[in-house]
């Protein structure tokens, strides 16, 4: 506890030493400590915002386990402090083959969190989140060298301004795909997580949730999109179409469950594919709105998991049906589950709307068709998180020992009210979120902007010419967006 | 070149034949009694022999001042380095076994048996002759001493029939593979008019006739064969899981290192100008070993035979190292040599720890569940070995698979590695299993007996290495892999 205190006051610190519109890598160090690829850490500004989300998050983790974990506390610890570092690390690493290790090196201490401290089916999940993940990511390993021996450097920020060979670039976007797209995760490699979420405990799933997800979007921001701009904007249309079934198909889903648990985890798969259609809508308000999404799912999705651990401490039942009405016995917690709920959704003044409303802003530039199916997803979003809402916190008394529950406990309060003010801080004010960053994502829209085909058009495929011709001419408006 | 030169060269042989003629001696006196005694010398043996290394290794050996009687040995750097692993990987070996066949458990009765320490030397000897070998005569020296002492130590327990199984085993298939390569040494000598290797080389330049070409099958077959690649793999498991466990954990080690060396010796040195014949040979074991090693595992119910399988999963990326076929790729095989034998004996040192309080060994993965619970310091550091032989970062384990799919994907051999390296992932199927067992199920507290401190020291001292402090060594590891693997390819 005290440790990850210490690292989120390090972070604090962090934030405010960085210098918005400094030079691109702050905080650089480097050491040839390992033949073959150097220890090399610095932050930029998007670096930096998940950095303060994964510091910011882990102290809630922890006294989110305070009591729910009983056996082999130490060891529980030790996990959480040791994936702290390599998320850190992960969003830092300035060498390409140190970011795979601490990508990877991640599975260990998740696959025991999961494993050792998860529910009654775990041994599943840990397998299952296991290998998917890994197989994902060893064919990103066999890019990596690829690059790094046309390249001739490991390097990150060189190999971002590195043209690699259109051909080449197809299989190399392809290679990282297989590894981005299991971790953000997209439909339809998206079956671990659900179990993976109910499975772990809760603090597990606040982390699967809050930063691990984030990983994957970070990939593409940092990765696919500056070293492949060409075979990203070819594979847009992919990017797309899984996206958009994955936004309806994973709503509809969520709306049947009666676990909460799959619930959110199917809520999160519905999320991450706007972050993912923003991702590639290839300009600056798409860009922006990805990264605030990520920022404030990982926020609300935190959140909404350590709700449903509290009230699972109480009950031990993640079933929907088995609660009800507690706004009666529980006012604060429904205060905040309707907040998290609500902030979910995209309601105005919370984070989650800023986030949408950008990235569809952005896609709404590429194609009208896309917007419109993601627009669907934030209305069925509204559908199943108001279903869930009612179902738990009003309707009739129906449980007895539900409604014998007490309302949160200072330790709980501890752990909601700074989500809470984050969240609405992001909703009401988001330039202090958007200021650090806004200097990278300028260089990145020039970076893909100078690779891809001046007609925005041929990104949507498979549309009438007609709907084409939607696209607004927005060159213009990006760069003075840059020169902010 | 004087006859002085050349013994100055093979110091290290000479130390280890003289030790090991003397402590036969005291083994004939002393008998059983003095086996601890005798342990100890073995591996200060091993230690003085491995001192005499140091010089050479430092400043990289090469060149004709290497040749040693009239060209039949060659102690360039490559051979130092290989001997050096395997003189690590004997000590380890020799350390390990007394606390193990000084029980009841172990089927002797009357304690630890004195020969074990006298025939690891002498194996060890004739592994450092295959290393340096520069003559087929030489090889086949070496080959056979070092084969002649491992049936004995398979069979080392006579009073256990699954020893005597896995010594029998091992000798059958173990003579019909040196008959495998003798015979193919004799093709390649009808068609080259030579034994030593420049001589044959020299005769297998241009075109490859047939006779020649069915030479160079029969010697990679055969050596195949004792590297325990794919299909030659066969006897691994079996005598892997018959053989005493600390004779397991050496056949696990010294010996591969020293097949290896060897097969990258003669690939090398002999069918340099050959490259497509032996590379897609290679290519295929290497694929096959990965594969079957990885599939074969995952129905194992017994340790020993998992690590069996794994040897040959392992064995299949060395040989990925040896496919490249060109400097970076016989470095990179070197380096996962050394951390394969780090984690090799690791694993087979944390199997010796499972033991009852009667000293009964544990061997399956009924018996270790919950292990984390009951012997935790145990379990974690079989979780580190478990992930690293899955080559998950940050663990060292990782560095050996990045060196050799580093050096696969600059060659060109795209493909090649991503087909090896999504049969990896089949791989880390059971070495996950490994930590589920111990760390997910049920405690029994089955595994309740003491342990050496030994055995504490090297498990200790290799998952240090293999932890994250092991990067730390690579940058020399790579610059003395960097000479050896240089000095095979000055072969004009």
């Amino acid at each position: 506890m005290i440790a990850t205190l210490a690292t989120f006051g390090l972070g604090v610190m962090l934030w405010s030493g960085y210098e918005i519109g400094g030079a691109q890598w702050q905080f650089t160090e480097r050491a040839e400590l390992v033949a073959g690829f150097s220890y090399a850490l610095g932050i930029d500004g998007i670096a930096l915002l998940l950095i303060m989300l994964s510091v910011f998050l882990m102290p809630i983790c922890i006294l989110a386990s305070w009591g729910a974990i009983t056996k082999r506390v130490g060891e529980y610890m030790a996990a959480f402090l040791f994936m702290e570092t390599l998320m850190i690390g992960t969003f830092a690493a300035q060498d390409i083959f140190l970011f795979y290790v601490f990508f990877e090196a991640g599975l260990i201490p998740m696959y025991l969190i999961i494993g050792v401290w998860g529910g009654d089916n775990r041994i599943y999940a840990s397998y299952k989140f296991f290998l998917y993940t890994l197989f994902g990511s060893v064919l990103m390993l066999i890019a990596m060298f690829w690059m790094v021996a046309k390249a001739d450097t490991s390097d990150i920020p060189t190999l971002m301004q590195y043209d690699f060979p259109a051909g080449a670039q197809t299989w190399l976007w392809l290679a990282f795909f297989a590894s981005f797209a299991v971790k953000v995760p997209m439909w339809p490699f998206h079956t671990w997580l659900p179990d993976a979420h109910v499975q772990a405990p809760t603090a597990g799933s606040v982390i699967l949730a809050g930063v691990l997800l984030k990983l994957g979007g970070y990939g593409f921001l940092r990765f696919s999109l500056p070293m492949f701009p060409q075979a990203s904007a070819d594979f847009a249309w992919l990017v797309f179409a899984l996206s958009m079934v994955a936004v309806v198909y994973t709503s509809l889903v969520a709306l049947v469950q009666h676990d909460m648990k799959k619930l959110i985890a199917y809520s999160s798969v519905a999320h991450m594919a706007i972050v993912t259609v923003g991702l590639f809508s290839f300009n600056v308000q798409g860009l922006e709105g990805s990264m605030i999404i990520m920022l404030s799912h990982g926020l609300v999705s935190g959140a909404l998991f350590l709700c449903v651990g509290v009230i699972y401490d109480r009950l031990h039942t993640r079933e929907i049906d088995r609660y009800g009405a507690l706004s009666n016995n529980m006012p604060y917690y429904a205060l905040f589950f309707l907040l998290f709920t609500m902030a979910s959704i995209g309601l105005p003044g919370t984070s989650g709307f800023v986030g949408e409303f950008l990235s569809l802003a952005g896609i709404y530039q590429v194609s009208t068709t896309v917007a419109l199916i993601c627009t669907t997803g934030i209305i069925l979003g509204a559908a199943y998180m108001l279903y869930l809402y009612r179902r738990v916190a009003f309707g009739p008394e129906k449980n007895e020992d539900a409604q014998a529950m007490v309302d949160i406990t200072p330790r709980e309060w501890a752990m909601m009210v700074p989500i809470a003010a984050v969240v609405m801080w992001m909703g009401v004010y988001p330039e202090s979120f958007l200021a650090p960053m806004r200097a990278d994502i300028a260089v990145l829209d020039a970076r893909i902007a100078s690779a891809t085909p001046a007609s925005d058009s041929q990104l949507v495929v498979g549309k009438p010419k007609a709907e084409a011709a939607n696209v607004v001419p927005y060159v213009e408006s990006h760069t003075e967006e840059g020169a902010h | 070149m004087d006859f002085a030169t050349s013994f100055a060269l093979i110091t290290p042989e000479l130390i280890l034949t003289a030790a090991g003629l003397v402590l036969l001696l005291v083994t004939a006196w002393g008998g059983d009694k003095a086996a601890k005694g005798i342990t100890y010398a073995a591996a200060l043996t091993f230690f003085a022999a491995g001192l005499t290394l140091v010089p050479g290794l430092h400043s990289g050996a090469v060149g004709p001042e290497t040749l040693a009687f009239g060209g039949l040995l060659k102690i360039d750097s490559f051979a130092l380095f290989s001997k050096a692993l395997i003189y690590l990987a004997a000590i380890g070996c020799l350390l390990v076994a007394p606390s193990f066949f000084n029980s009841e458990a172990a089927g002797t009765e009357q304690g630890m048996r004195a020969e074990y320490s006298v025939l690891v030397l002498f194996a060890a000897l004739g592994m450092s002759v295959m290393v340096s070998a520069n003559d087929f005569m030489s090889l086949y020296l070496g080959l056979e001493l070092n084969s002649l002492a491992a049936y004995v130590l398979a069979s080392i327990l006579r009073a256990d029939t699954r020893s005597a199984e896995a010594g029998l085993k091992y000798f059958v298939l173990g003579a019909l593979a040196s008959g495998i390569l003798l015979y193919g040494i004799s093709l390649l000598y009808g068609f080259t008019g030579g034994t030593d290797f420049a001589g044959v080389r020299a005769g297998l330049t241009g075109e490859l006739g047939t006779g020649a070409l069915f030479g160079l099958i029969f010697v990679m077959a055969g050596l195949a064969f004792k590297i325990a690649a794919v299909p030659f793999h066969m006897w691994t498991p079996d005598v892997y899981e018959g053989a005493p466990t600390p004779v397991t954990a050496f056949f696990a080690t010294a010996p591969k290192v020293a097949a290896v060396a060897l097969t990258a010796r003669v690939v090398f040195e002999v069918f340099g100008a050959q490259v497509e014949a032996w590379q897609q040979i290679v290519m295929f074991t290497a694929l096959a070993s990965i594969v079957f090693g990885a599939l074969g595992a995952i129905g194992q119910e017994n340790l020993k035979r998992l690590l069996a399988y794994s040897s040959i999963n392992n064995i299949g990326f060395i040989l990925l190292g040896l496919a490249v076929a060109n400097e970076a790729g016989a470095a990179s095989m070197l380096i996962y040599l050394f951390i394969y034998v780090a984690m090799s004996l690791g694993s087979f040192t944390a199997l010796l720890m499972l033991r009852s309080d009667s000293g009964d060994l544990y061997e399956t993965f009924g018996d270790i569940s919950g292990l984390a619970v009951t012997r935790p310091a145990i379990a974690w550091g079989l979780l580190l070995l478990m992930f690293s032989l899955a080559g998950i970062p940050p663990l060292l384990g990782f560095y050996s698979k990045f060196v050799v799919f580093q050096a696969t994907v600059e060659a060109g051999l795209v493909a090649f590695a991503a087909i090896a390296i999504a049969a990896s992932v089949i791989g880390a199927f059971y070495y996950i299993k490994f930590v589920k067992v111990m760390f997910f199920d049920e405690p029994t507290d089955l595994v309740t007996g003491k342990s050496g401190t030994a055995h504490w020291a090297i498990l200790f001292l290799t998952a240090a290495i293999i932890s994250p402090l092991g990067y730390l060594l690579t940058p020399s590891l790579s610059d003395l892999a960097g000479k050896a693997a240089g000095a095979l390819f000055l072969v004009p």
